[in-house]
């Protein structure tokens, strides 16, 4: 059996699935962040996946500029973080109810 | 063998993403954020994606992941003796997954996709990405070069000490 677009597909699902998993159950801002970026990933291995079995390299270009914008998402958003720990002295989620009431 | 190489690979990556989610220590999620990283990078180099498996090596384990460790050591975060999840949230937070999972997966089961690569000789080299970068994708590079700049000095910003600030609260 070759490995075709659809295995390729399923991979991205499973990783997105386990990502948005991770997204929805931890408390740790940190680890919440990481999974955000698990399903960055999962998203590129689709369009990297269409791109081959299309035969066209655009959706490679995609995946590039998603890097790009991921790196720059990244430094940001810690950032932010970093200056949510100052103001409030912790990153898990329960503690950030400023909004509660 | 490019068959075994795919089953590794993906193996990898769902392995370590669950890892990443089940891990008590930061430390440790960060490193199997790394390995999940790692094995999707074989991915794109079974897609014939050579250029972007070497990107995705250099700008998220070069870059991203040891970001996200010095953060880590920045936060000294506290020994957390609780669980890190609840109960609760983890039926929720499964039940959604899998609705997630099975909605992707009747798509790619039930669609009429053709299983083999439309070309053999898949031109993915340097030279195709630079002439597509440079003429059909040109605005978007220079949006992207000035949206760089911006979360740079958006970074700088928010990493000042706004002390006077801080005492107002």
């Amino acid at each position: 059996m070759t490995i075709g677009l659809n295995e390729f597909l399923i991979v991205s699902a499973l990783l997105f699935a386990v990502g948005f998993f991770g997204v929805l159950v931890r408390k740790n801002t940190l680890v919440i962040y990481m999974c955000l970026e698990l399903m960055l990933v999962a998203s590129t291995i689709a369009l990297v996946a269409f791109s081959r079995f299309n035969g066209t390299l655009d959706g490679n270009v995609f995946v590039f500029f998603i890097l790009t914008v991921a790196a720059a998402e990244v430094a940001v958003g810690l950032a932010i973080i970093v200056a949510l720990f100052r103001k409030r002295g912790s990153v898990q989620v329960q503690d950030l109810n400023a909004l509660k009431n | 063998m490019p068959n075994v190489l795919f089953y590794l690979f993906a193996a990898l990556t769902v392995g370590s993403a669950v890892a990443v989610v089940f891990n008590k220590n930061t430390v440790n999620a960060a490193v199997c954020l790394l390995v999940s990283l790692l094995g999707v990078a074989g991915i794109f180099a079974l897609l014939d994606a050579l250029l972007l498996s070497a990107l995705l090596i250099l700008v998220y384990a070069g870059a991203v992941v040891a970001l996200f460790l010095f953060i880590v050591m920045l936060l000294k975060p506290q020994v957390e003796t609780k669980k890190p999840y609840k109960k609760m949230s983890v039926v929720a937070g499964a039940f959604a997954a899998a609705l997630l999972g099975l909605g992707v997966f009747s798509f790619v089961s039930r669609g009429q996709f053709s299983s083999a690569p439309a070309t053999e000789a898949f031109a993915g080299g340097m030279k195709e990405y630079g002439a597509k970068l440079f003429t059909t994708y040109l605005l978007p590079v220079e949006v992207v070069g000035f949206l760089l700049l911006v979360a740079m000095l958006g970074v700088i910003v928010l990493s000042k000490k706004f002390e006077e600030k801080e005492e107002i609260k």
